[in-house]
């Protein structure tokens, strides 16, 4: 899968939890999920299942408390899918 | 208690089984429709009663009300809750406030219970993850759907509300205590505003606990709209319902300051127990208890038995409706020829348990607004110990005016509530 694939399924994960949907038009992989988009902090734990589902992968709790930005989580996610 | 605060209703939010907002509910207790359903899933879980009443709330009603983000964590209960709650607020004439504007309304509580509350989110959500060991895999939002608060801690967020924002239960009696517990509120001068009521959502899990104590009629599953039968010979129990009821209650004051429309003033409102005594239990109603709680709230508004001119009932169309009539003529110390009129508007949307006394608030006071009594359907065949009160019993809606009101609702717990309700007139 390319980058830019994951890159796009993870915008289409976020989506539902964003707050800031102007955010959206221009987001990019240093955009911050909290703190541009508006995302409520206690839906990453959601975000992150989503992503597990999404992706068949597991996310350890210590490797999802870095997934600060969207970039952190392509990153994430491509190193586990290889 | 207090005279010189006096609270009136000035919004009024509603979402059931036969209509949703105030044109609609209004327009099906006048023609006296009934939103009894068959419900499929029902049958197909073996339950024993296969229709109830569910508002026809579709996702495209949902997302009108609410962001995509804020359902994703919004339980049943909490939707109807909320769609009742932004209702009466509109109603009474004020904004829904952006999730971004910091002015809080303090001077604004809300109290809004509910009888089981959020037992789909237990049932489809909590329970299977734990058992399955899964717990991680429950996600973030299981607590602010379960916890007691839950469809109160919604609204407090949908409505900046800055005053005590709480839920409450007792059971069929939520509804009506909320609304009495918020009158207390503004009249004993800790608020000047509150949001009060109940909701009730319609889960097979909510409603499986009734259907296998066989308090439900069961014997009309072929004909959902006669199902609901209070006060009828025939009836073999309630039919449940669903959906959620909210007044938005105001200091006369500050109503008549913003020039709000009044729909009606609240006059007295009592709440008691039975203490499970005297023939009451943790089911059925000690009568003498109930005919103290209704005797107490008329003591309270000060009026006589012959001021009441519609009793709006509890009346679910279990075996206990003929000793609810029996307790109206006690405590009213009134022959049968000078009973109120009286009516069940379980008849049409069946008993929406924790909602009860606040759908059916919203429903008298629409009545005594209009100035109409809706019929009370599937009642042709009267309890042989309800036959003597037959003439106040309408079985066709009637265009009267209506002075005062009175509202009852009892729960299990072997708990009661009344509320008077009277015209406004300034």
């Amino acid at each position: 899968m390319s980058e830019k694939e994951i890159f796009d399924k993870v915008v289409k994960i976020l989506g539902p939890y964003v707050r800031n949907e102007a955010g959206l038009k221009d987001i990019e992989h240093k955009t911050n999920i909290v703190t541009d988009l508006q995302v409520n902090s206690s839906r990453l734990v959601d975000i992150i299942l989503a992503m597990e589902d999404e992706f068949d992968i597991e996310i350890a709790d210590e490797e999802a408390d870095k997934v600060e930005t969207v970039g952190a989580a392509v990153n994430l996610i491509k190193g586990k899918i290889g | 208690m207090s005279d010189n605060r006096r609270v009136v209703v000035t919004g009024l939010g509603v979402i059931t089984s036969n209509g949703h907002g105030i044109e609609e509910f209004t327009s099906a207790l006048r023609n006296g429709k009934s939103g009894i359903r068959f419900i499929s899933e029902l049958q197909e879980l073996n339950f024993a009663c296969h229709v109830g009443g569910i508002p026809l709330a579709t996702n495209e009603i949902f997302s009108k009300y609410f962001s995509a983000e804020a359902l994703l964590a919004m339980n049943e209960a909490m939707r109807y809750a909320g769609i009742a709650s932004i209702d009466a607020w509109k109603d009474a004439g004020l904004e829904v406030p952006e999730l971004d504007d910091d002015n809080v309304h303090w001077d604004t509580g809300a109290i809004i219970g509910a009888g089981l509350g959020g037992m789909d989110t237990i049932g489809n959500l909590v329970v299977p993850k734990v058992n399955e060991k899964k717990v991680k895999r429950m996600g973030s939002t299981a607590v602010e759907q379960t916890m007691g608060s839950s469809v109160s801690a919604k609204i407090g967020g949908l409505l900046a509300i800055g005053n005590q924002l709480t839920s409450n239960s007792s059971a069929c009696n939520t509804g009506t205590e909320a609304i009495i517990d918020a009158y207390y509120k503004i009249k004993h001068g800790y608020a000047d505003k509150m949001l009060a009521g109940g909701v009730e959502g319609s889960s097979p899990y909510i409603w499986g606990g009734f259907d296998a104590m066989k308090v439900l009629n069961s014997s009309s599953n072929d004909s959902p709209e006669k199902a609901s039968r209070p006060m009828s010979a025939s009836s073999g129990g309630f039919i449940p319902g669903s959906g959620a009821g909210v007044l938005y209650l105001e200091l006369l004051e500050s109503a008549e300051k913003r020039g709000a429309r009044i729909y009606a003033e609240i006059i007295g409102g009592a709440l008691n127990c039975g203490g499970q005594r005297m023939g009451g239990s943790m089911t059925a109603p000690n009568s003498t208890s109930v005919q103290r709680c209704i005797k107490t709230a008329m003591g309270y508004a000060g009026i006589k038995s012959e001021d009441i001119d519609y009793i709006n009932g509890h009346l679910t169309g279990t075996m206990a409706d003929p000793r609810e009539v029996n307790n109206w003529a006690k405590a009213l110390d009134v022959s049968p020829d000078k009973f109120p009129y009286i009516n069940s508007t379980k008849s049409l949307i069946g008993h929406c348990l924790g909602a009860a006394g606040s759908i059916e608030s919203v429903g008298a006071i629409l009545q005594l607004y209009n100035g109409f009594i809706h019929k009370s359907i599937n009642c042709e065949d009267l309890h042989e110990e309800i036959k003597p009160y037959a003439a106040s019993v309408v079985q066709q809606t009637i265009e009267t005016d209506i002075n005062i009101l009175a509202k009852a609702s009892f729960g299990f717990g072997d708990v009661n509530g009344c509320l008077i309700f009277k015209k406004w007139k300034k």
